[in-house]
């Protein structure tokens, strides 16, 4: 690993000082995803500002119904919290259906919004990869592209975005809390993360200092009934091939509010607006949930490999619906 | 930043109760720390890319990859490793599990699965559900299929998976609140 330069923050305003003011400074929480990329020389950068010791841990009832989730909490801590599990039992299975116990003891909330694509080639320095190094071309999209993009990719780019996390919090309408040199903002979910387009080493739109302080989740009574269903190679431990959100509120027979969000399909979390659409007001059930999966995947574009995925992801949104949606009573 | 420049510190490392003062660079992980230059060598590297859970250590009695882990972040912390788990000479009761029930056969990986073992627990018993929990906020059974999720992390090439499972019920079956 190339040597860089360390220190501890104890406020945030001086670790967003010391990052905003080098450009290859970055902060450090659980270090999960970040020194795995520098043991591959994908990161290197000259110095790591420590935030996992900041106050920013606190997971608190908001006043509105909703809940502030601190951008410090480890995974496995918020995955358990009361509020969560009570309000938003999809949130607390996408953080349980990722990585391992250990990991998940590691990795923060906000880290794991800035988690990098698990796409092989973006990992390898050997590789031509668009993100890694801009201009040096994609070899996803000749080559081995199994778990690659099938909405939003563009010709630079067709990785994935990895977060189960991620994939709850577009569903829930999240808010990204950040603290930065002109102070602090607020980023809706949506606009967290971006599809590659032309500049596919942005993951995000954070601007370089930008601090996560929290995530907000607006209060959503019905995201009681929700649920979280991952499809990937292994029981367990692995990333995604598809991943779907499904939060319903159905009763009487009728979906009167939907929410879907779609992991494994795309450069960001995939919310599924127009599935949404056809699920509000239709009669709660699978005919219902098959034209809304049709709907979320009308745009879809396989490549080589991955064609399998459209279909894989039009089933997982039945059948998470179908789990969300109960009896449909 | 050249290879001249490199930054040494002083870090404090509690580990097993015992404090050990390092001379070391920041991007020293904290399990090339507990072996290369604590000398306690019964952490494993396996991957080293915490796809393999030998490595596992406990910090405040929570499991983690020490192969993930910059040392200089656990400075203060409280580290357990495997040569820390014996109490007066006596082994945990999950070292005396895995003995009796087999639960290795090579041995490397074991040091990491009883820690993390260790760790899984401790996270049961404060009502954590997993991914293959049946409700997120009810009673949940100690079964076989939630062990096994819940040591995804830890592989074991040799494949004594059974044995674990069976040490891990062993150790702790008793102590689970019903």
């Amino acid at each position: 690993m190339k040597p860089f330069v360390y220190s501890r923050a104890t406020e945030a305003a001086a670790a967003v000082r010391q990052v905003s003011n080098e450009r290859s400074a970055k902060f450090i929480a659980g270090g999960t995803n970040l020194l795995d990329l520098m043991k591959s020389g994908v990161e290197l950068p000259d110095r790591l500002v420590d935030i996992a010791r900041l106050p920013l841990a606190e997971i608190t009832a908001l006043p509105q119904g909703g809940v502030r989730i601190g951008a410090m909490a480890r995974n496995s801590t918020a995955a358990n919290h009361p509020l969560v599990r009570e309000r938003y039992p999809v949130l607390t299975q996408a953080f349980l259906a990722g990585a391992t116990g250990q990991i998940r003891n590691m990795a923060s909330v906000g880290g794991n919004l800035m988690q990098r694509t698990r796409c092989p080639y973006f990992y390898d320095p050997a590789m031509r990869c668009n993100k890694r190094e801009p201009g040096s071309g994609c070899s996803a999209v000749e080559g081995f592209n199994r778990i690659h993009a099938v909405l939003g990719a563009s010709e630079q780019c067709i990785a994935v975005h990895p977060s189960d996390m991620c994939v709850a919090l577009a569903a829930l309408d999240a808010v990204v809390r950040v603290q930065g040199p002109e102070g602090e903002r607020e980023i809706p979910f949506d606009d967290f993360h971006r599809l590659p387009g032309d500049t596919p080493q942005q993951d995000t739109n954070l601007r370089h200092g930008e601090l996560i302080t929290a995530v907000d989740l607006p209060a959503l009574p019905f995201a009681k009934r929700s649920h979280y269903l991952k499809v990937r190679d292994r029981a367990s431990y692995e990333f995604a091939l598809v991943s779907v959100a499904a939060v319903l509120d159905v009763s009487g027979g009728r979906v009167r509010d939907a929410r879907v969000a779609l992991g494994g399909v795309a450069h960001k979390p995939w919310r599924a607006r127009e599935a949404e659409k056809i699920l509000t007001g239709a009669r709660a059930n699978e005919e219902t949930y098959r034209k809304a999966a049709e709907a979320a995947l009308s745009g879809a574009r396989a490549y080589k490999h991955n064609t399998f995925k459209i279909e894989l992801a039009k089933r997982a949104i039945v059948r998470a619906l179908s789990t969300a949606g109960g009896s449909g009573a | 930043m050249n290879e001249n420049e490199r930054q040494t510190i002083s870090v404090n490392l509690k580990i097993n109760s015992v404090n050990h003062a390092l001379q070391i660079e920041p991007r020293v992980s904290l399990l090339d720390a507990l072996r290369e230059f604590a000398g306690l060598t019964g952490t494993k590297k396996g991957c080293n890319q915490g796809a393999c859970g030998a490595c596992t250590v406990l910090v405040d009695g929570t499991r983690i990859n020490s192969c993930f882990a910059l040392a200089v972040q656990y400075e203060g912390r409280d580290i357990t490793t495997i040569e820390g788990l014996a109490e007066d000479g006596e082994l945990h009761a999950l070292q005396s599990a895995f003995i009796e029930h087999d639960g290795f056969q090579c041995g490397y990986c074991t040091p990491g699965q009883i820690c993390s073992a260790v760790g899984m627990f401790k996270e049961f018993q404060r009502g954590l559900p997993s991914a293959v929990s049946e409700t997120m906020t009810g009673e949940i059974e100690f079964s076989d299929e939630e062990i096994k999720e819940r040591m995804s992390g830890n592989l074991c090439r040799c494949g004594a998976y059974v044995g674990i499972t069976e040490a891990i019920h062993e150790a702790f079956d008793a102590e689970v609140k019903r």
